[in-house]
């Protein structure tokens, strides 16, 4: 190793901190770049101002993992360079474009690991746009970091473990649940029983969410097909069917979601290999067991290298930080790493379980009417799509994107591209994995005006 | 009317801000967000339609909370710290 090993991490969550921890262990001086004024990334985000509410109410059954993270991050902080609230915009030529508020510097590093974490992936359907309406993961942090409920009578939509979750985080706290609505089956759920043998505390924690929440009277549905969020100017309902019978519920704010999906702009602009995920339905950067990416110095961990939860984050960052320990032939502790593989395995295997127990709505780009918006930023159809591969013959998605301006908006397709992908390849006849993957765009996220002009001045 | 509800963090100080003009009050630790839809419940209207909209991820991403300050400049009201004498518009025209 040289003094020249300057290695970037990008994301202080879970797997960004436990690589920088790896790193300063040995010696080296990562800088770690993070969008939020303090690390833990979004499971284990922290509040801006400390309240009445301890560890164990923000952070339920993740408390001592959430303090164990959050008192490793402090204790390197004098041993990193650490810039908060600031965003990496874009990569090139070995550094990294970061911009704090309105000053924007380049950042060179010798390695780069990414661990841009993930959002929630939503789809549309017809009042989506209404106030009222967030994503569950937005939900969370609403409660987490600002002790508030999305609402007075809320109803939890979608499907994925994060929904019995949320809403049971939700009834603890003192919120009105009105219902937890779950477009998979019941049946699905027995698929957890797999499960009891690679995570056992996992799924027994699972159903110990859904039955207090149907202990406490919360109505729990499964095999929901969402027809509308109803309401003028915010929520006022949501209309479902179940087993072809339509039912309605008055309530003003919806969470919903359906699992989450990678980050993965910044991997695109480093050069890295791209690889579709089946069970994702999703392209992902391509990586080895340890988090080498395509791209030599460039590592990649955490839920921004394939959905896998924070558990897997944690191990997923400390091993990305070995492999680049290894790669500048520093030794490492091959025991150490022998064990991260396998927990890392076994946690992968569980995640078909998961899969399988909350599957991705099919049916819904096919069942999705042409008026409903696909694209929040740019307001356009999801008919849009259809008519482009009808009238146009597109039948690729930055394609798509050049003629329809799906995925062009402020939140670059983070929002809709996941939509975009189903209803394109539906229309089309093809599977997901058929109609491309849209190219990363500098800035990845918007930066404001003024802060390229300084650049070019300075 | 407000769309977030609080259910902790009462007893933090207050934070006074003005919302289109109006005095208005949050608490320490909130964000513009919250501060915002604990009294109404809109952010701004959208870029086309003029649609209310009232953010959607909260975590930076989806890019639907931006709102006005008073002096012309643009935030994104999820991921901005209240501060005390803001000024904060939510009354914007469309963009077309």
């Amino acid at each position: 190793m040289s003094d020249a090993t300057r290695p970037l991490i990008v994301g202080a969550g879970p797997a960004g901190i436990r690589a920088a921890q790896i790193l300063v262990s040995s010696g080296i001086r990562p800088a770690v770049i993070d969008e939020a004024p303090s690390g833990g990334g979004q499971i284990y985000r922290q509040r801006l101002v400390a309240d009445e509410r301890s560890a164990k109410d923000l952070y339920g059954s993740e408390a001592a993992k959430a303090t164990a993270l959050h008192g490793t991050f402090a204790g390197i902080r004098d041993r990193i360079d650490y810039y908060p609230e600031t965003l990496v915009w874009n990569l090139r030529d070995k550094a990294a474009d970061a911009v704090t508020g309105h000053r924007t510097r380049r950042i060179p590093f010798s390695h780069l690991i990414l661990a841009t974490g993930a959002t929630d992936r939503v789809l549309p359907f017809p009042g989506w746009t209404l106030p009222g309406v967030f994503t569950l993961g937005g939900s969370q942090i609403a409660l987490k970091s600002q002790g508030c409920a999305i609402g007075e009578e809320v109803v939890f939509l979608g499907s994925g473990p994060l929904l019995y979750l949320v809403a049971w985080q939700y009834v603890k706290a003192g919120a009105n649940v009105a219902a937890v609505l779950d477009t998979s089956q019941f049946s699905a759920k027995l698929h957890l029983l797999r499960g009891l043998f690679a995570q056992p505390s996992v799924v027994l924690r699972g159903f110990r969410y859904a039955a207090e929440l149907m202990a406490r009277g919360v109505a729990v549905r499964f095999g929901v097909q969402p027809v509308r969020i109803d309401g003028a100017t915010r929520v006022e309902g949501v209309v479902w069917r179940e087993r072809d019978v339509e039912h309605r519920l008055a309530c003003d704010a919806i969470g919903y979601g359906f699992s989450l999906r990678s980050e993965t702009q910044l991997a695109d602009l480093a050069g890295c290999r791209f690889v579709f995920d089946a069970r994702d339905r999703a392209w992902r950067p391509e990586r080895d067991g340890a988090g080498r990416t395509t791209m030599p110095g460039v590592y990649i961990a955490g839920d921004g290298a394939g959905i896998a939860g924070a558990d897997a984050a944690e191990l997923a960052g400390e091993r990305a930080g070995l492999a680049l320990l290894e790669d500048v032939g520093l030794s490492v502790d091959h025991v150490r790493i022998g064990v991260l593989e396998r927990k890392l395995a076994s946690i992968s295997k569980f995640r078909d379980v998961l899969e399988a127990a909350f599957p991705f709505p099919q049916a819904w780009a096919n069942g999705i009417s042409d008026d409903v918006t696909l694209c929040r930023c740019e307001e356009i159809a999801i008919g849009a799509v259809r008519d482009a591969v009808r009238d146009q013959g597109v039948f690729e998605l930055n394609r798509l994107k050049a003629l329809t301006r799906v995925g062009m908006g402020r939140c670059q397709g983070r929002m809709c591209g996941n939509a975009a992908v189903e209803v394109l390849a539906a229309a089309c006849g093809q599977s997901p994995d058929a109609v491309g993957r849209l190219r990363a765009q500098p800035p990845i996220k918007p930066i404001p005006l003024g802060v390229m002009a300084e650049e070019e001045t300075a | 009317m407000a769309l977030l509800k609080r259910l902790a963090r009462h007893e933090l100080p207050v934070v006074s801000f003005t919302l289109n003009g109006e005095a208005c009050s949050g608490r320490v630790g909130d964000t513009v967000l919250t501060a915002i839809l604990t009294q109404s419940d809109r952010l701004r209207p959208s870029d086309f339609s003029g649609a209310p909209r009232a953010g959607f991820c909260q975590m930076g991403a989806c890019q639907d909370c931006w709102v006005l300050t008073g002096d012309g400049g643009r935030i994104r009201a999820c991921s901005t710290a209240l501060e005390p004498g803001m000024r904060l518009q939510t009354m914007m025209e469309p963009r077309s």
